[in-house]
């Protein structure tokens, strides 16, 4: 049987040899998969430009110095005052006592999943972990509320930063958020910690180092730049995170750092000012989104930053 | 299809380490009659300006087997690559000179590199099933082409072979749950079930063990009826065993040592290299006296 | 060994290592090394402990709070300014129109995307490149502002759908698509390079090598990304707010330019009340949400332990 050779030669393999079509389908595929990939291109600009359109005429209005050297925070208020560090700090004092909480226990399990766990208690707290990280932030803002709270008022020791938390407090909502990122700092810095090689354990074993002597001064400092990445994130999540704040540290601007006073987060005003009936054009409107603009910025420096010690950490050791 | 096992005399005194036994057969005309299919002149592949092989020049003849052989990194697969264009998908290749075959410019600017794949296909070092059934993986040629009598053709390639008798009463099981020489055998079975003139084989039996090696020179020897063969092999019993041309290729430096390259020193009728090569390099090659 | 200018980073770890532990070999006494030992191990037990702690009290407490309401009427019941007559079932239904929706954006959106990335793209190209950094940055910002960008862009401004189903969807799947596209590149990288070759050598198009080889290898990783996209889209509350779903929402949703409420919202609508009849229903709404979320994860581990390709 000669099927193969038929044709295999002259004008009837020059035909065979050419494309059967101009292959326009493949020219559409190409076009269409790489609209699919430009759309998070499109997403980025989009909201780029949804914030620095109001945000900028915003500007317009009221200086940049006013907005971020303020005091006073009372855009919505007769006469209206743009001074938005309240809200920032409100928003940096909730994140300063969840990482406070969220750090050490976050390490802490780290180094134990790396060096300590066996690997049936890996199996099992890992995850327990993912668990944790999956829980939807509604909850852990009611966790705030209605637990973590009242457990505060009971256990306040006297007159501590002025007395016990009312209903909103900076710290029941912190200790939430810190039980929220636990989960990415734990789960990074142990990547991190993972990667470094047994030979420089072993080194250190050999030389008669314990446990604790080789995890603390050989493992962490060889994962530093992945840990402070993890780290990094954490704080930008923490800044980033809305419901938690909008139901259990407050809706009150308070320029402030005490655990036990309620705050407004920037997060939480957004998410109280920027509700459905919000007229497109006021100055409410643009103050919304300059707020979300200033959120924006930080959150994508911080990232920035998480992204390059996660390539520098990775870079050292593959 | 015979085997001829021939000692030739003058071997030891060439101080070969073991004889090396000839197949093929002893007194076929002369390999040349039978038409070309591939002639390349001045062939040369670059890897983003990195030489690979240069100045290929030699014809490969219908109803051959051809084998490349030579040390490793001289270009034989890089070499056996152009011939289906498989170079192409690689960015950073260029290949200059030209390739005809059957007397067509291959890298013509009408030559649809698909088109080519049709007619000349290739078997590859780590047998590369798909993960699906048996059938399917002979399947896919025939169906991507439209043909019809699917069935037919699928019995066809798995009897041509050699690996119908094994498989024809579990043809829906995974492809991945054969041993390795049965899943290159249908490897085979899935290029000849496209119909095509030219088989490549690159380094087919290094990851099989030796009865399996054995089993698919015997195939080689059967499929060269119908099919052209190009064969890389670094073994060159291997070669010897079954090529009827053979060609050898060397490593060759530049003056800094930088750059490495591969060139064909020597091309002839597989019994004259590897008995009475003209170039010392080849003997050294084929007697064991080089790596 | 890598090279990195000199020192060697992971000589010079290891020469700090080395030296830390001849200084303290020298002066410690055994007893104190074992005691250190001890206290630190359990430190970080405890560290590990209150992670664990924390979420099993968090879901302990919900459950107790929750346990008066977390009966059939939870999910028949629809909403109510009566407590003891409300109930999730406009919330149910509209996490289900809104989830269904995301799934029909997300699932050809982050493929194609994967795709173009893994299959299309040259990976040293500026698009590529481009396309990968906003994906990276795009996971980290927070998600209140993608509900400004539906505001401004698909409820009003160029799009102006209105506060609709289809709104909170095109919004949600925004915000998720990037987990859809790495698992889905994952999932495709992971098919290896010598199927390609075999389906390309027996003369089939990049497309129908990938139609036929590759996509299918890949599904099983792709589900899988698409589950926990869907997952972190049924949570998300902050997204919505802006998009005028805070109001109050009587009626079930019933399509996709109906108007829309999501389990979250309702839970955190509940969960904004002071009376304690509320705070129970917001209780037994995390319950239920929290063992939908469990449920689906559950399914995407099987599907990927049953599906997945081993090579």
């Amino acid at each position: 049987m000669e099927a193969g050779q038929i044709g295999v030669s002259g004008p009837a393999l020059k035909r065979r040899l050419e494309a059967s079509s101009p292959r326009y389908g493949e020219r559409v595929i190409y076009a269409l998969l790489a609209s699919c990939a430009v759309i998070s291109v499109a997403t980025t600009v989009a909201i780029l430009v949804s914030l620095l359109e109001p945000a900028l005429e915003f500007f317009g209005e009221v200086s940049l110095g006013d907005f971020l050297f303020g005091t006073d925070w009372g855009p919505t208020f007769e006469p209206a005052s743009f001074g938005v560090l309240p809200i920032v700090v409100g928003t940096l004092s909730v994140t300063f006592w969840g990482l406070l909480f969220a750090i050490p226990v976050g390490l802490g399990s780290a180094v134990y999943l790396s060096e300590y766990a066996s690997r049936r208690t890996r199996r099992i707290v890992k995850p327990v972990l993912e668990l944790l990280a999956g829980i939807p932030t509604v909850a852990l803002g009611f966790f705030a509320l209605t637990f973590i709270t009242p457990t505060l008022q009971d256990v306040w020791p006297g007159h501590l930063f002025g007395g016990p938390p009312l209903i909103f407090s900076a710290l029941a909502a912190g200790l939430a958020i810190g039980l929220m990122v636990v989960p990415i700092i734990a789960s990074i810095s142990e990547d991190a910690m993972t990667a470094v090689p047994n030979g420089l354990r072993e080194g250190a074993y050999a030389l008669g180092a314990s446990k604790s002597r080789v995890a603390t001064r050989v493992v962490f400092p060889a994962a530093l730049s992945g840990i402070v990445a993890s780290i990094i994130l954490a704080v930008s999540r923490a800044i980033g995170e809305t419901m938690i704040v909008l139901l259990a540290a407050g809706n009150t601007p308070n320029l402030t750092f005490s655990p036990a006073e309620s705050i407004q987060a920037m997060t939480a005003f957004i998410g109280t000012t920027a509700t459905g009936d919000i007229a497109t054009g006021t100055i409410t409107y643009k103050t919304v989104f300059a707020v979300a603009l200033l959120l924006f910025v930080m959150t994508f420096v911080m990232n920035l930053l998480s992204i390059r010690l996660v390539r520098r950490y990775r870079e050292v050791y593959e | 299809m015979t085997r001829v096992k021939e000692k030739v005399t003058g071997q030891e005194e060439r101080g070969l380490a073991r004889p090396i036994e000839i197949g093929g057969d002893g007194h076929a005309p002369s390999a040349h009659h039978k038409g070309k299919v591939f002639e390349t002149r001045d062939l040369s592949v670059a890897y983003g300006g990195k030489p690979a092989v240069k100045d290929i020049t030699f014809d490969v003849f219908k109803n051959n087997i051809t084998a490349l052989i030579g040390p490793s990194g001289c270009g034989k697969s890089t070499l056996i690559r152009c011939f289906n264009r498989m170079n192409d998908l690689i960015p950073s290749a260029e290949v200059s000179g030209q390739i005809l075959y059957h007397g067509e410019d291959l890298y013509g600017p009408d030559v649809d590199p698909v088109q080519a794949r049709k007619l000349i296909g290739m078997v590859f070092q780590k047998p590369n099933p798909f993960p699906k059934s048996i059938y399917e993986n002979v399947a896919f040629g025939p169906k991507l082409l439209r043909l019809e009598d699917i069935d037919d053709r699928v019995r066809y390639a798995l009897q041509r072979a050699a690996l119908w008798d094994e498989v024809d009463n579990r043809l829906a099981s995974n492809a991945f749950g054969m041993s390795g020489g049965q899943q290159q055998r249908l490897c085979i079975a899935r290029c000849i079930a496209v119909d095509p003139d030219v088989i490549l084989m690159d380094e087919p039996c290094s990851a099989l063990d030796p009865i399996s090696t054995g089993r698919i020179e015997d195939l080689m020897l059967d499929l060269k009826e119908e099919y052209s063969i190009v064969i890389v092999t670094h073994n060159m019993q291997q070669a010897a065993r079954v090529s009827d041309m053979t060609a050898f290729l060397i490593v060759e430096l530049d003056a800094d040592e930088d750059n490495r390259w591969g060139r064909i020193v020597e091309y002839d009728d597989t019994e004259t290299i590897f008995t009475t090569p003209t170039d010392k390099r080849t003997e050294d090659y084929v007697s064991g006296k080089v790596g | 060994m890598s090279g990195g200018g000199p020192p060697n980073p992971r000589a010079r770890l290891a020469v700090s290592g080395a030296r830390a532990m001849t200084a303290e070999r020298l002066d410690s006494r055994p007893r104190g090394d074992v005691v250190k030992g001890t206290v630190f191990a359990t430190l970080l037990f405890l560290a590990i402990s209150l992670a664990l702690v924390g979420l099993a009290i968090l879901l302990g407490d919900a459950i107790l709070d929750g346990r008066g309401r977390l009966d059939a009427g939870l999910i028949t019941e629809g909403s109510s300014s009566d407590p003891e007559k409300a109930g999730l079932r406009s919330a149910i239904i509209g996490t289900l129109w809104i989830i269904g929706f995301v799934i029909l954006l997300i699932a050809p959106i982050g493929i194609g995307a994967a795709l173009f990335l893994e299959e299309y793209a040259n990976k040293d190209s500026r698009l590529a490149r481009l396309v990968e950094v906003n994906i990276q940055n795009l996971a980290a910002v927070p998600s209140i502002i993608y509900g400004l960008l539906g505001l401004a862009f698909i409820a009003r401004g160029p799009l102006s759908l209105g506060f609709v189903v289809l709104t909170a969807s095109m919004t949600l799947a925004l915000l998720v698509l990037p987990i859809v596209i790495i698992a889905a590149r994952e999932a495709i990288r992971a098919v290896p390079p010598s199927i390609r070759a075999g389906s390309l050598a027996l003369g089939a198009t990049r497309w129908q090598t990938i139609r036929h080889q590759v996509l299918p290898a890949a599904i099983p990783g792709i589900a899988t990304g698409v589950i926990l996209a869907v997952s972190r889209a049924i949570g998300e509350t902050a997204p919505l707010i802006p998009l005028g779903a805070a109001t109050f929402v009587t009626f079930d949703p019933s399509g996709p330019m109906s108007g829309f409420t999501a389990m979250p919202l309702q839970i955190f609508n509940w969960a904004k009340q002071p009376s304690d009849d509320f705070r129970v229903l917001a209780a037994a709404g995390i319950v239920t949400l929290i063992l939908l979320l469990v449920l689906l994860n559950s399914f995407a581990i099987w599907l990927r332990n049953r599906y997945e390709q081993r090579w």
